[in-house]
């Protein structure tokens, strides 16, 4: 392709989206409609997903041992853990420490009396998962060792979490499945009056000896800059309103202030910022090369 | 240095354009610019649009094709610009067996040939000088070159003063005159006008055809689709007339063939 050409494409790549502007108009439109719910459900299933993790990140087993079983065998029991897929941390407790955080949690009177540590075969691992629904199988596990004397484990919070993240889940894909649905049916719209607005361009492009590149690589152009404007606007918009969203529903829910974490914007736009450029160019292009191909057989 | 360098550019441009041109030439060089055996079209509803057409038109002649509205004769212009396949026989336009081109050689054949509309399909949102350039990008034309060309043939059909006008400014003679201005700057070989007074009135009808008649005394082959009897009887050129998807007369300096 000469540099020439390759300009004059670009050039008509703009040009055309101000010759056709009520076309270009529906398509931003369309294109900015679909991105616009896509990231907002995006946003509230990252923080949704967020919340979750948090929440899961305080589950934690409570391994107890038996009494008289050495420190040495305590300790390669807490490596063989650690080391468990599972797990993302282990805490050991010692009998005076868990004494020690006994007395804190509990009134000074209860503490009066005891001259010996009264916990003194509770030294314990805390073992915090990565994954909730993991919880059964880790308990199975550390319930077959000989020195383990006794699991505790939060059964009813470690089944609503995994419950929750898995409807999350499902609900996910049914809201993707809706939302590309929807998009489909807007932008084939879209594409059948483009369609019509191009067909006697085309013909006449053909017409004249056209290749099918020459005629096409401007339309794509077009798409292509549609499609960035009608993920941009979206994306600004939510970069907008996100913390104002953010602070109105921490002011209405604030009893729910320590449930309700809320990630920074940045970081929700670390992924949905490329991703929505991504969709927008990529149905803009789609768009443009299926709208021109019905011509091009001319 | 940047003199040189252009220098370059430009011999490369000439070299590439001589190229093209010998290959025109060879295509052209074959005495028959259009070669139709035994050509019958059938459209899936009604019957044969053409119905075993025989035709041959030599290089440099001018040819009027007339008929009655459902003769055929729209058939036969998309036929020769290989908007259309025959149903049977063969169509030769150029030495391209168009029953047999490949998709992708069929821009390089229409580069070939100048083409000209009743309705004159101008781009509408381009102004004069835009149509015509993009006839000339479309055969990667370089800018400088183009900048000499598309002056050059509007000022050739009467439109020097009118570059930046659109369509819509333009009257009819003059809309015609920018689509024949696009059909010329490549200097085409052959030039296919398909009912180019339909919608003029007679002065400028007469204008256009005296267009015409000079590109064709330039070499070009002109082959005019019309049902303007007046102006093919008055030119005295090669009339082939047809009726009914056949061709029922085909005569040196004919004249139309009135059917009332």
């Amino acid at each position: 392709m000469r540099i020439s050409t390759f300009f004059y494409t670009i050039k008509q790549g703009f040009r055309n989206i101000f010759r056709n502007k009520l076309f270009s108009l529906a398509s931003i439109a369309t294109i900015t409609a679909c991105l616009f719910m896509f990231g907002i459900f995006y946003s509230v299933v990252v923080n949704l997903q967020n919340m979750v993790q948090n929440a899961e990140e305080g589950v934690c087993v409570t391994v107890f041992f038996e009494a008289g079983t050495e420190d040495t065998v305590i300790q390669e029991i807490g490596q063989k853990i650690s080391g468990r897929m599972e797990v993302s941390d282990v805490e050991y407790i010692s009998a005076d420490q868990a004494w020690e955080d006994w007395k804190a949690d509990y009134p000074p009177e209860y503490a009066e009396g005891f001259t010996e540590n009264p916990l003194e075969n509770c030294a314990n691992y805390r073992v915090y998962l990565s994954d909730v629904s993991m919880q059964d199988s880790l308990v199975t596990y550390l319930e077959s060792m000989p020195e383990v004397r006794k699991v505790n484990r939060s059964q009813l919070t470690a089944d609503v979490l995994s419950g929750f993240n898995s409807l999350l889940g499902y609900v996910s894909i049914g809201l993707i499945a809706i939302l590309l649905g929807v998009s489909v049916f807007l932008i084939s719209n879209t594409v059948t009056i483009g369609i019509n607005v191009r067909r006697e361009e085309i013909t006449i492009m053909k017409y004249i000896g056209a290749t099918d590149f020459f005629v096409r690589s401007p339309f794509v152009v077009e798409g292509i800059l549609i499609g960035l404007v009608g993920a941009g606007i979206p994306l600004a918009i939510i970069y907008f309103v996100y913390n104002k969203a953010v602070a109105y529903v921490l002011d209405r829910f604030s009893i729910l202030t320590n449930l309700l974490t809320f990630l920074p914007v940045k970081e929700i736009f670390h992924i949905l910022l490329p991703l929505s450029l991504g969709i927008g160019v990529g149905i803009g292009f789609l768009g443009s090369f299926i709208t021109v191909r019905k011509h091009l057989r001319v | 240095m940047s003199d040189q360098k252009s220098g370059h550019k430009r011999k490369g441009y000439e070299v590439a354009e001589k190229a093209v041109k010998r290959k025109r030439k060879k295509r052209s060089g074959e005495r028959d610019i259009i070669v139709l055996e035994n050509v019958s079209k059938s459209y899936e509803t009604g019957s044969p649009a053409l119905n075993d057409i025989n035709l041959r038109i030599r290089r440099g002649e001018f040819v009027f094709i007339v008929g009655d509205s459902g003769s055929g004769k729209s058939t036969m212009i998309k036929l020769l610009l290989r908007e259309l396949t025959a149903t049977e026989g063969t169509v030769k336009v150029l030495g391209y067996d168009l029953n047999r081109i490949r998709h992708r050689k069929i821009p390089e054949f229409r580069r070939n040939i100048g083409i000209v509309f009743q309705d004159f399909r101008l781009l509408k949102d381009r102004n004069v000088y835009e149509n015509v350039a993009f006839a000339q990008r479309i055969v990667l034309t370089p800018t400088k070159q183009m900048r000499k060309n598309v002056p050059a043939v509007l000022a050739s059909v009467g439109l020097a003063g009118k570059y930046k006008a659109k369509p819509k400014q333009l009257s009819g003679g003059e809309q015609q005159r920018v689509a024949l201005a696009r059909a010329l700057v490549n200097e085409p070989t052959l030039l296919l006008c398909d009912e180019p007074t339909g919608n003029l009135d007679p002065k400028n009808s007469w204008e256009i055809m005296n267009m015409l008649e000079e590109i064709n005394k330039g070499g070009t082959t002109v082959l005019v689709v019309t049902h303007n009897k007046e102006i093919v009887n008055q030119m005295e050129k090669r009339v082939v007339t047809l009726k009914k998807g056949v061709i029922i007369s085909d005569e040196e300096k004919g004249a139309y063939i009135d059917e009332d």
